[in-house]
């Protein structure tokens, strides 16, 4: 266990419970005057926050070994193609009239992220193992995803249909509760578990694809690690709770330099961070005083994106360089 | 220390034919023009190529049946351009050299990470580079790189070292020096393969050359031998003739 991992375990162990107290109605953990405090908190603010921590750390998991695996700090866990397939399965819930039953939604998603799976799988088997042509069958994937659910919106039935869809869309935790839990945290977790042993390939890819065959690296294992790993844990966040984004991208980029930098060492830290930055930031979503709550996506961008820019200005100005080195 | 040893090696419109035996603690360099095949002969004898006809055998074993983390224990590979992808310590850098080491978590030839240390210490002394173990990559001069990317592939404790152009981008100084280091590997009984296009560098520190052309090979045995002036200005076609004695010779290039 490194001290970064400790460090952050510690971060989350005091942030989950203040998240349980916080929200439009306060708890003073002291004085539960409140007669409804118990079931606030483990009926409602418990899963919830265990959601986020489970859904923030699949998000970070994910976006670090896509950013190890495509040797390039912009990639994110959306570029296989994965998410959008599972959110084209839910918008199909919706089209078909069906996102009111329970279990719908999720299954169809889950299918939707199942197929972008399937087709990658069969894509890498065809190929030589390479980076390139495996990336772009995903970027495929995921432009094909997208139209096909611009399409579907557009066909919705009627206006309520389709600000449902987009609602949705948007992602959020409201709501949700232990069933999600249910069904997100046994894929994400052993998704995690995928894409921590895709750590020494990813690692030995930091030379390059040349040097990584060299190294002992086996292409095909590696994108099945890689295709399963960002599958599960990617598949189950869309499916409870739509389109999260900017996690992926941004958290591998908040922990590397707090790391040595090797792919393989980031996957723990940047779930670790991930699951953080989500619990806190769905905090937040309780606590702005908006007609309706804040919308965790975006919320996210929100926040995220100055602090991203902010974050590159500063790192140029200390003439850190990542990506790219050639 | 096993021979690496090619037979019948050809790959379409790149190599025809190749037979070669490479011993072991001998630097030999391969030298030919552009486009002569150096490279993907380089590659096939890393085992990095799929063949078509031919073989490469390791010891008698042919490398496309050996596991490929077996494989990358006993031969490492520094491509023509190599690329550090993420702004790594020197140290850490280095140490990716041992992944081939650090496999499944019973298998009989991972070491401990305490070996894996010692392994990465030897490969930082041998480039000398241990004062700059903890330096960013992206901190190093040309020279310094060069030495960090070869002490990756020391850091694996191959028998044998395969470098695609190794020199390119080194000044005069640093060159000499990356290849005295290399030659001491050689001396320590590691095979050498080099990939040159500076022939008196060849002439001068290599035991032995294999001149390409056109994908076959058209010269092979002691530098003397194998870069002789009248083989040289066909191969290359130039006026090559050669100045100085052993160990100091320099190629003079006339009118074509």
């Amino acid at each position: 266990m490194t001290r970064l991992n400790l460090t952050l375990i510690t971060a989350l162990l005091v942030a989950v419970p203040l998240s349980l107290l916080a929200g439009r109605v306060w708890i003073d953990p002291f004085h539960p005057a409140l007669p409804n405090a118990t079931l606030i908190v483990l009926g409602l603010r418990l899963p919830r926050a265990v959601l986020a921590v489970t859904l923030g750390a699949g998000l970070g998991a994910a976006g670090a070994a896509m950013q190890g695996y495509l040797r390039n700090p912009l990639a994110d866990p959306g570029l296989f193609g994965i998410a959008p397939a599972a959110a084209l399965g839910a918008v199909l819930s919706f089209w078909l009239g069906l996102a009111a039953q329970a279990w719908a939604l999720p299954l169809f998603a889950l299918v939707g992220s199942g197929g972008a799976m399937a087709l990658l799988g069969l894509i890498a088997g065809r190929s030589d193992g390479g980076v390139a042509l495996f990336t772009l069958a995903g970027m495929m994937i995921a432009s094909l995803a997208g139209a096909l659910m611009s399409l579907v919106i557009s066909l919705a039935p009627n206006a309520f249909a389709q600000s449902e869809i987009v609602t949705w869309l948007m992602g959020a935790l409201t709501d949700r509760g232990w069933a999600e839990v249910r069904l997100a945290l046994p894929p994400t977790l052993a998704g995690i578990v995928l894409l921590r042993l895709a750590g020494p390939g990813l690692d030995a890819l930091v030379l390059g694809e040349a040097t990584a065959r060299s190294l002992g690296l086996d292409p095909r294992r590696l994108q099945a690690l890689l295709i399963a790993g960002v599958g599960l844990t990617v598949g189950a966040g869309v499916a409870v709770a739509g389109i999260i984004g900017f996690v992926g991208l941004v958290v591998p980029h908040l922990v590397r330099p707090l790391t040595d930098r090797r792919p393989s060492r980031l996957i723990v830290p940047a779930a670790l961070a991930g699951g953080l930055l989500l619990l806190l930031a769905d905090s937040l979503c309780r606590l702005v005083p908006l007609v309706t709550e804040l919308r965790l996506g975006i919320a996210l961008s929100l926040i995220g994106a100055p602090f991203f820019l902010w974050l590159l200005l500063r790192l140029r100005r200390r003439g850190v360089r990542d990506g790219g080195l050639g | 220390m096993t021979a690496l040893r090619a037979t019948d090696l050809t790959l379409p419109g790149r190599l025809t034919g190749v037979d070669l035996t490479l011993r072991p603690g001998e630097v030999t360099a391969i030298v030919g023009p552009n486009g002569a095949g150096k490279s993907s002969l380089l590659a096939c004898l890393a085992g990095l190529l799929a063949l078509e006809t031919g073989a490469v055998t390791c010891g008698g074993e042919a490398l496309a049946a050996l596991p490929p983390r077996e494989r990358a224990r006993r031969i490492g590979y520094l491509p023509q351009t190599p690329e550090i992808a993420w702004d790594v310590s020197v140290e850490t850098l280095v140490s990716l050299g041992r992944l081939p080491w650090q496999g499944a978590a019973r298998h009989p030839a991972r070491t401990t990470p305490a070996e894996d240390a010692a392994a990465v210490d030897r490969a930082l002394a041998a480039m000398d580079l241990s004062a700059l173990r903890h330096r960013p990559v992206s901190h190093l001069s040309g020279g310094e790189r060069a030495r960090a990317l070869a002490a990756r592939v020391l850091a694996g404790e191959p028998a044998w070292l395969l470098a695609d152009e190794p020199l390119a981008n080194l000044d005069l100084a640093h060159a000499a020096a990356l290849v005295a280091l290399l030659r001491a590997q050689a001396g320590e009984g590691r095979g050498v393969v080099l990939v040159l296009h500076d022939l008196a560098m060849a002439m001068n520190r290599a035991d032995r050359v294999v001149v390409l052309e056109r994908g076959r090979i058209v010269a092979d045995g002691p530098p003397e031998q194998a870069l002789e002036a009248a083989l040289v200005s066909r191969v290359w076609q130039v006026q090559a003739c050669w100045w100085g004695g052993p160990g100091t010779r320099a190629l003079a290039l006339g009118q074509p």
